[in-house]
């Protein structure tokens, strides 16, 4: 099993997002996250699916989409060769006995104090989902009240893009 | 020209070629109807008796001209009788446009009267479908869904059309039919690489299905096959393609398929396959199928290759263009040694044939074949009367088989037969069973108020007979709800749907009623005696593989 991070170039309808997820249910493809959002031009949206499987998995998948009208181009975005990034939004039990421990990773991981109560405090922090993770990790040693995370977003490095170039 | 939305669909649809469509009125329609009672000189439409009968007539159309098949149905309920029709011509790739009314755009949404989400509910069983909300979309995306439904690997795509774009005003300017996709045959690397693997091979089968006849590769295959001498082996789907009696046909494979042809596909060292999907009826067991074979896969559809069985080579394109490439890299070669060993397969299943001179299920559809023309269309149910219509028909030509293969719809062959009998301008033979007939029998009233000559033999057994025959194998004989025990009688209910019918239990009888049926202008019901232990042999049980055939009762 490894991850893989495919980018989805689909027309912007009503209900395309509903399609792509669709045929995700019903071929039992393992997401671990997927983000949708508007793009460069507002005859297109994008769509990032971070998945769990095999490289034969990966290629049906992809195949599956391309079966799709209104699925225009489809490339993978491997680790090196991207930029991957996620937000997340952690709110914490605000108490004087982690309060100094939990600034300390603030500080250390560049995250940023977004609200701040007498029992409670909201942080966030931006990066790879495996920053994320860690951070989130070393967060579990205190009251975590409730995560909110937004799922990876990828572009590919260099000048080409999922419009011009399709690395299937 | 201004026309209402109404005009436009059906302008549309004889704008496309579309010179036949098979439906059922309602409220949400009924604008809809009333421009095919305007232009009914130049479209026709049959109105069946059940929507689900519709859209089966609309696939029989379709996979016996390889044009898109048109059915029409109200919102609601007319929509969801579409359902089961639109999954099995999906699961078998047939071209089929399925339009829709739905409620007005401003009731979308609130569960009004015969409201539902029809594309929420097709969305899986659909290539594509479409919710029109303009007007002026209308004529482009009716286009568009033709388009859709014939290109690469057909398939069904449903439009769906609010009352109120019926009834709103549009120009309305005709345009050609659009060709379909480009066809584009696989990269020359790869057919390079398979080029290879074919000219190595000692043993090789070639296996094609519906894909082939879609792409009507027929003579490219043969020549393959000739050329590497090579034997011929066929899915469900596959039937029809090639004559019956061509020479290195050895007939289906799978579950219920010849022994010589299965036998072949396992002990080959290279299975080229045209157009088929390895479905599970197919491969049995898939960590035992076809062990020792190279796999050369080419089909239209890249998700099917290496999708079930990995294929050494997965060609992605067209298959005819592909093979023709593909044809000029392949080294002429004969093979005595694996025909010999093909020889005795086929001397092992002669062996282990039925020979009774009775009214037996194989004795009945040999006795059928007696009386196809050419150019007659055969359409089936699901059941054991399919894989022993599929078994013993002798097909002489392409797209004249009718058989729900992927989905198994029993009451598929009413509706399928109507639609085929339209597609091929000709008399149609129905092989269906009690089982499945009792599902849809109601189109018999469709078939006599139109007057449409149907051979329907009916081999009738008392039982469903599949199940039961699996009841017997792995359930100790527990016939749970497989018996039916019904007090039909089929000639008399025949007749009071205003055709006619007889009842037969020898061969003999059986000859003379086809003699009376296919000289019978409208519908012919034949109720055919079938022994309720009558078993479907060879079978490869579910899960299991060639070493588990069971080729006698007994074994």
């Amino acid at each position: 099993m490894a991850r893989f991070t495919v980018a989805v170039l689909v027309n912007n309808h009503f209900g395309v997002l509903n399609r792509v997820t669709s045929m995700f249910r019903r071929r039992q493809f393992n997401i671990s996250a997927l983000t949708v959002s508007e793009t460069e031009s507002n005859e297109y949206s994008r769509i990032t699916v971070v998945f769990d499987g095999d490289e034969q998995n990966k290629q049906q998948l992809v195949n599956q989409l391309y079966k799709l009208p209104d699925v225009c181009s489809v490339s993978e975005l491997k680790d090196g060769d991207s930029i991957n990034c996620e937000l997340l939004l952690i709110k914490l039990a605000n108490n004087a006995d982690t309060r100094d421990e939990i600034m300390a990773a603030t500080t250390a991981f560049e995250a940023k104090i977004m609200d701040y109560s007498k029992d409670s405090l909201i942080l966030q922090l931006t990066g790879t989902s495996r920053r994320i993770d860690e951070f989130i990790n070393l967060m579990r040693d205190f009251e975590i009240l409730e995560i909110c995370r937004t799922g990876s977003v990828s572009l590919e490095k260099g000048s080409s893009t999922i419009r011009k170039v399709t690395n299937f | 020209m201004i026309l209402s939305g109404a005009d436009i669909i059906v302008k549309t649809l004889i704008e496309q070629g579309c010179d036949v469509v098979f439906g059922y009125p309602g409220g949400q329609i009924i604008n809809v109807y009333d421009s095919l009672y305007k232009y009914q000189d130049e479209i026709t439409h049959i109105l069946t008796a059940h929507e689900q009968g519709a859209t089966h007539a609309a696939d029989g159309y379709a996979r016996t001209t390889g044009k898109a098949g048109v059915v029409i149905s109200t919102s609601g309920p007319g929509a969801t009788n579409l359902v089961t029709g639109i999954a099995t011509a999906y699961l078998d790739s047939v071209p089929l446009v399925a339009i829709c009314g739905n409620v007005p755009t401003t009731q979308i949404g609130t569960d009004s009267f015969q409201e539902i989400d029809i594309t929420g509910i097709t969305l899986p069983i659909t290539k594509h479908n479409y919710f029109v909300g303009d007007v002026e979309d209308l004529a482009d995306t009716i286009r568009e869904a033709f388009k859709l439904a014939v290109s690469g690997r057909p398939g069904p795509v449903l439009v769906d059309i609010p009352k109120d774009v019926q009834m709103a005003m549009c120009e309305y300017a005709p345009k050609n039919v659009e060709e379909p996709e480009e066809k584009k045959a696989a990269k020359d690397i790869r057919i390079e690489e398979a080029a290879e693997c074919i000219n190595a091979s000692k043993r090789p089968y070639i296996y094609f299905g519906g894909g082939l006849i879609t792409a009507e590769a027929q003579e490219e295959m043969l020549a393959l096959a000739d050329k590497i001498d090579a034997p011929i082996g066929c899915s469900l789907m596959g039937l029809s393609g090639i004559p019956t009696d061509t020479e290195r046909f050895l007939g289906m494979q799978g579950m219920h398929g010849h022994y010589a042809s299965s036998m072949a596909m396992h002990h080959a060292d290279c299975i080229i396959s045209l157009g088929v999907r390895f479905n599970d009826r197919v491969t049995g067991n898939r960590e035992k199928f076809a062990t020792t074979a190279k796999i050369v896969h080419i089909d239209v559809d890249g998700s099917e290759l290496s999708k079930t069985v990995n294929s050494a080579h997965g060609l992605r394109g067209d298959v005819k263009l592909t093979l023709q490439k593909l044809l000029s890299l392949i080294k002429e070669d004969v093979k005595p040694m694996w025909q010999n060993e093909i020889k005795e397969f086929k001397a092992e299943e002669v062996k282990n044939s039925d020979t009774r001179d009775s009214l037996t299920p194989k004795n009945a559809i040999q006795t059928l074949n007696k009386f196809l023309g050419e150019n007659t269309a055969v359409a089936t149910d699901v059941g054991q009367h399919q894989m022993w219509a599929a078994q013993n028909l002798s097909f002489k030509k392409s797209r004249r088989f009718a058989s729900s293969g992927g989905l198994g719809t029993m009451g598929f062959g009413m509706g399928a037969a109507i639609g085929a009998a339209f597609g091929t301008g000709e008399r149609t033979v129905l092989v269906t069973g009690d089982g499945s007939f009792g599902m849809c029998l109601n189109e018999l009233a469709t078939a006599v108020t139109y007057n449409i000559p149907i051979v329907i033999l009916l081999m009738n057994n008392g039982v469903l007979g599949m199940v039961r025959q699996w009841q017997t194998l792995f359930f100790d004989k527990h016939y749970s709800n497989t018996v039916l025990d019904r007090k039909t009688d089929f000639v008399q209910l025949t007749k009071a749907f205003g055709a006619d019918g007889e009842r037969v239990a020898s061969v003999a009888e059986l000859e003379k009623a086809l003699e009376n049926a296919f000289n019978c202008s409208g519908p012919y019901v034949i109720d055919c005696a079938v022994d309720k232990d009558e078993f479907v042999l060879p079978m490869l049980p579910p899960g299991g593989s060639m070493d588990d055939i069971i080729v006698k009762v007994g074994d």
